[in-house]
């Protein structure tokens, strides 16, 4: 029976659905700096699954180059958010997202 | 057969280790769950031919990423373990989950409800070839179709790093953290 089951690009798609709201799920929910960016990479992850799902899926070499610029910003972000990170925690110690409301000034 | 197992058990690595990176007291084990989740979509690149993608994945995010995460969790010393059960405004997480699993019904709906699946246009720049090796194919429409693109990502990555050096540069009169001043 199982052998007439075939792994359509709708699977895929459907992984990276539930995977970028697992993802938003814990960007909403989660205090700590450094684990929600995980969850934004989560969500990139999520999202790359399905850029490569449809390209296989229409027979076009496009997305995957999509996912190779996706990498190389996620890249670049990571680095840029982690220096943000590391500023402000190093001023404030155990800092959570909530405690940056004392930006408003 | 074998593709449905393959499917089957990486989409359970990859949902484990999100579930992990959402429900992880600890960063650090959020971090080790994020690298199962980076491991499992590799797979599923190389179950969809891409396999230049999956090799870049493991390097890039594996190896490269989540490392920088490590170091900044241990540089910073915000390993320890956090409390979960509090909810610090009320209503937060019902609603977050309500919002997380609408849009993921909503998303399912658009899927796999209705009579055709999901699908674009048809292919316009290249098309996917099973003579031409993956990277040969990635490799020459990166350099003529998204060659400004390519160039573009080159600033942004320049940028970056000295948008992180600057960042992370400590000047010489400021002080190490505030604490000693009462602050947090």
């Amino acid at each position: 029976m199982l052998a007439a089951v075939a792994v359509t690009p709708s699977w895929y798609l459907a992984l990276g659905a539930i995977l970028f709201c697992i993802g938003a799920f814990g960007l909403l929910v989660r205090r700590n700096p450094l684990v929600m960016f995980m969850c934004v990479e989560l969500m990139l992850n999520a999202v790359n699954l399905t850029f490569v799902a449809f390209g296989t899926m229409l027979g076009d070499i496009g997305g995957q180059v999509v996912v190779f610029f996706v990498l190389v910003v996620a890249a670049a972000e990571v680095v840029v958010g982690l220096g943000l990170i590391v500023a402000i925690l190093r001023r404030r110690p155990g800092a959570t997202a909530d405690d940056l409301s004392a930006l408003k000034g | 057969m074998t593709e449905v197992a393959v499917f089957v058990v990486s989409a359970a690595i990859v949902l484990a280790g999100a579930i992990g990176v959402i429900a992880s007291r600890n960063p650090v084990h959020a971090a080790l769950s994020l690298v199962a989740t980076l491991f499992g979509i590799a797979v599923l690149f190389i179950a969809q031919d891409a396999q230049f993608l999956a090799a870049v994945q493991v390097i890039v995010y594996a190896g490269a990423i989540v490392v920088l995460f490590l170091f900044v969790l241990m540089l910073l010393g915000v390993d320890q373990a956090e409390d979960l059960s509090v909810d610090p405004l009320v209503g937060q997480r019902f609603l977050a989950a309500v919002a997380a699993v609408g849009g993921a019904v909503l998303l399912l709906l658009a899927l796999f409800a209705g009579d055709t699946p999901a699908t674009g246009a048809r292919a316009v720049t290249a098309a996917i070839s099973d003579t031409v090796p993956n990277i040969n194919q990635l490799g020459r429409i990166l350099f003529t179709d998204y060659v400004l693109a390519f160039e573009i990502t080159a600033v942004l990555l320049t940028i970056a790093v000295v948008g992180a050096v600057a960042l992370s540069r400590r000047g010489d009169d400021e002080p190490a953290t505030d604490a000693e001043e009462g602050g947090r």
